[in-house]
């Protein structure tokens, strides 16, 4: 067969007629059935629907594909407006109205019709159908539709729902009517027209009932005319457009009188239909929020589960039978994890409120009621083929309580939202490995370049940052400079230890420890982002802080072990980047141009040296530079203090700033793991400039530090001054013990942490597979 | 073809019987009360074996001149007997595999339903269409 090119509207329509007459959902229409009560439908003599069923193929095959039967609809149009049946009149012809169909069982359809072709472009008035045979629902479909209408039909309704209604069900489901699908339905862009075009429906709907009403609930059929007539009435006050309320009238009226006891299959295919373009489950604001209020009775964390027992006891109180309960939590539970989030719980609501008040379980969850990431608007009208509930169950009007039934577009997009964080809950936590993995692995470079060659690492390797490489190139080349020298400038590094420190370290663990470093993900765990607690980082303060810094390191470092969490890696940079920035420092302090090159592993060494000789001349020069640098790190006033004590004037405001963010930066393990590390490539980067900086103004440091390596040679000036230095560094060792053991309390803590999820992994993985 | 899908407990005690077509359901019942002795005995000759993915799939149980039936316990010794057609050559047994995984998560879905008491027979419609789908497509 050849294409056929329909009109949007024409889709739409010929959609719905292919779901319709799909009963089996298997894509292919049987040629008798449903599609003969169709073509029957079309009021065409009997020749033409054979001569149309030949046309298209169907004879052929013996069955109708979706393909066969638009094809067949529309040679049904052709011949409806006259036009001679032929093959190419399916494309040629434009403008062709939209089949019709009339039959009284099909009055839904020829009101569709109408309504498509009065108004093609306006799916939503097609949407407007809505099933017969539930007039009560219909009625109250309308009553939602109209503001005035569903107070009034909320007053009649209450008055009669009584008994169907359970007594926690106070907001039944006025959302389960084809009027919201007006709203919903962006089409036309005009809802009062679709309101309009179901308004005539209504009378005839009401004048129907009390001749259909058989099966309907006697309650809603006495109390349906009433309301509906002034549903109908104010109702038609408000469409603009009157045409089509002419219109509709018109025919409505003359297949009221035709109309028969409402058919199941005409229900269907306009609930259906009505559900491929609005939704009769959409649950109103009201309602919402009434089914939002017993969730917070039972969670009240809004954004967490109800679990499946608590559950069970809450819609068991509906008096619904288990299997009904069971059906309704099938469907509900969207993502079958035994629990409700609030949208499923809401849809649970939704679904136990409408069985209560008669309507039948869809066999699939209705779109309005998914916990939808996107707010999926044209549904396919093949979803609700399965559903047969509307049809048969005694007519009754939820008593609903929501004067409107305006779109709720809005309310899915929380519903989203919400639904696709609880949806996404698990996850969420995944993201923390790679981070975790890097810093471990930079906790293990640095560890065990620190350990074992801590110059090593920073020379084997340049960083991958290019910026580190500064950094790294100046610790790297670290060793090969004096300590000496290197401590006497350290002075003027007192500011920003830390930053610097972690700066250095990132780059001598990435650096030192292998390629693959620098290839993973680069934000969170590089190195580079040593220090992220300062904000200001100061590289010549960095640089000034790391010998004291990388005594504190070579302090802490021993009890580090290789795989270490992020935290205790954030922990330990900080000890590295201490020992960094001692290192740094000693690079500047020993020479302006030789700072960026000393690793920091001389005077990690001199530290050593310094630690466990005592108090050496030169070592004092060091031991002050390095306490300068290592209170800086620490967290502590007394820091910030010698830094003032300085003679040099270093800058120490940020050292303190450095010191506190380093200790809260400690403090943070897992939180996010990315953003520190981050942090620390920012700082890091800021590091480098401020190093750049630091060389500078460590050169004209040096200069003035210069002088005080000759101190201890003029034993006279040195003895007061190296007296000073000593204290200094007494001070100092006392700040760096508590800096080591607060760090090392981190670790600890950081790798219960580690365990304990290690632990939560393994239970979940023999569930990852099924 | 025809084909018969059985769920049934631990204690031999069925929890859900599928026959398609629904008639020769009597030679259906017999064929896989006989195979669940078949089950059993495979469960046990696994003994320690890791009660794995792979190892949860028992494979063609024994093939009758009519019919074939295979088998597949869950973790929790649930137990799973589909009958097929001999003539049905078109089944692989990956399709087969596939089909106990579908149902077995089919399962799992169920027994998150608290509405659901472990040991009833199982009602669910959405495990009806899960097996109804699955069936059509074997046919």
């Amino acid at each position: 067969m050849e294409g056929v090119t329909l009109s949007e509207a024409e889709q739409r329509y010929y959609c719905d007629l292919f779901s319709y007459c799909d009963t089996e959902s298997t894509k292919k229409v049987a040629s008798n059935g449903r599609v003969l009560e169709l073509f029957r439908a079309a009021q065409l003599p009997n020749d033409v629907v054979m001569q149309i069923m030949e046309l298209c193929g169907a004879t052929r095959l013996g069955y109708f594909g979706r393909s066969q039967f638009y094809i067949a609809l529309k040679l049904v149009a052709v011949a409806q407006s006259g036009l001679p049946l032929r093959v190419e009149s399916l494309n040629t012809v434009k403008d062709l109205p939209l089949p019709r169909f009339v039959v009284s069982k099909n009055e839904q359809e020829s009101r569709h019709t109408t309504l498509y072709s009065s108004d093609a472009d306006n799916p939503a008035s097609y949407s407007g159908v809505i099933p017969p045979p539930p007039p009560g629902r219909i009625q109250v479909k309308k009553g939602s539709v109209s503001h005035d209408a569903v107070q009034q039909r909320t007053s009649t309704d209450q008055q009669e729902s009584t008994s169907p209604v359970v007594s926690p069900q106070q907001s039944p489901p006025t959302s389960p009517h084809s009027w919201r699908k007006h709203n919903r339905h962006p089409s036309g862009g005009n809802n009062e027209r679709p309101v309009a075009g179901s308004a005539p429906f209504w009378p005839p709907f009401s004048e129907v009932q009390p001749g259909s009403s058989t099966s309907s609930d006697p309650i809603w059929s006495g109390h349906s005319p009433p309301p509906h007539q002034e549903n109908w009435v104010s109702f038609a006050d408000t469409p603009p457009t009157s045409a089509l309320l002419a219109m509709h009238p018109a025919s409505v009226q003359d297949q009221t009188t035709v109309r028969t006891v409402a058919s199941a299959t005409t229900a269907n295919e306009i609930r259906r239909q009505s559900s491929s373009y609005d939704d009769p489950w959409k649950i109103t604001d009201e309602q919402r929020q009434y089914y939002v209020n017993q969730f917070k009775t039972i969670q009240p964390d809004l954004n967490g589960f109800i679990p499946g027992s608590a559950a069970k006891e809450f819609f068991t109180k509906s008096k619904l039978p288990i299997l009904e309960l069971s059906h309704i939590w099938e469907l509900s539970d969207f993502d079958k994890d035994g629990a409700l989030t609030l949208d499923e719980f809401c849809a649970a609501f939704h679904l136990v409120v409408a069985r209560k008040n008669g309507y039948d379980l869809p066999e699939k969850l209705p779109e309005s009621l998914m916990p939808k990431l996107i707010d999926l608007e044209d549904s396919t009208v093949g979803e609700q083929t399965g559903e047969v509930g509307y049809s048969g169950s005694p007519a009754e009007a939820p008593p609903s309580k929501s004067p409107s039934m305006p779109s709720l577009n809005q309310t899915w997009p929380e519903l989203n939202q919400s639904s696709e964080d609880t949806a996404i809950v698990h996850p969420v936590p995944i993201r923390m490995t790679p981070s975790k993995i890097h810093m471990q692995e930079m906790e293990l470079k640095r560890t065990g370049s620190d350990h074992a060659n801590p110059t090593s690492p920073l020379l084997v390797k340049p960083s991958d940052l290019p910026e580190e490489n500064k950094m790294s190139s100046s610790v790297k080349f670290t060793a090969g400079n004096t300590v000496t020298d290197g401590y006497s400038s350290s002075d003027s590094y007192t500011s920003d230890p830390e930053q610097i420190g972690n700066a250095v370290t990132r780059q001598r663990s990435h650096s030192g420890t292998s390629p693959d470093n620098t290839a993973p993900p680069p934000p969170p765990p590089r190195p580079h982002a040593s220090h992220s607690r300062s904000s200001s980082l100061d590289m010549n303060r960095s640089f000034s802080v790391t010998p004291g810094q990388q005594q504190a390191g070579v302090v802490a470092y021993p009890p580090a072990v290789p795989p270490r969490p992020q935290p205790s890696q954030s922990a330990g940079p900080h000890v590295h980047r201490s020992v960094d920035a001692d290192g740094l420092i000693a690079h500047t302090s020993t020479s302006p141009q030789q700072i960026p090159e000393q690793p920091n592993f001389a005077d990690f060494s001199q530290f050593e040296a310094f630690a466990v000789s005592g108090v050496n001349k030169e070592e004092d020069d060091e031991i002050e530079t390095h306490s300068e640098a290592l209170q800086v790190e620490k967290p502590s006033d007394s820091a910030s203090s010698l830094r003032v004590a300085k003679a040099d004037g270093r800058v120490e405001d940020k050292a303190p700033a450095n010191v506190p963010s380093s200790a809260g930066k400690g403090t943070t393990p897992l939180a996010p793991p990315p953003k520190p590390i981050r942090r620390r490539l920012k700082s890091e980067d800021e590091l480098r400039p401020e190093a750049e900086e630091h060389t500078q103004k460590t050169g004209v440091i040096a200069a003035v530090l210069a002088s005080q390596p000759s101190i201890p040679r003029s034993v006279g000036k040195d003895k007061k001054a190296i007296q000073a230095s000593i204290r200094r560094n007494k001070e100092t060792n006392t700040v760096l013990a508590r800096l080591n053991s607060e760090l090392q309390q981190q670790l600890k803590d950081v790798l219960e942490e580690r365990i304990s999820l290690e632990v939560q992994l393994e239970q979940l993985r023999p569930f990852s597979h099924l | 073809s025809s084909q018969a899908l059985w769920l049934v407990l631990p204690q031999n005690y069925p929890l859900y019987i599928r026959s398609v077509p629904t008639e020769n359901e009597l030679k259906f019942h017999y064929t896989v009360h006989t195979s669940l002795d078949v089950v059993d005995e495979k469960i046990s000759a696994m003994g320690k074996a890791l009660v794995d993915q792979r190892e949860l799939y028992l494979g063609l149980l024994y093939p009758t001149e009519d019919y074939k039936v295979y088998g597949y316990v869950t973790n929790s010794k649930v137990k799973f007997v589909m009958v097929v057609d001999s003539s049905n050559t078109a089944l692989r047994d990956n399709e087969i595999r596939s089909m106990f995984r579908k149902l077995h998560n089919s399962y799992t879905d169920i027994m998150c339903n608290p509405f659901y008491n472990p040991g009833d027979r199982i009602h669910s419609r959405a495990f009806d269409t899960m097996v109804n789908s699955m069936m059509m497509q074997v046919c």
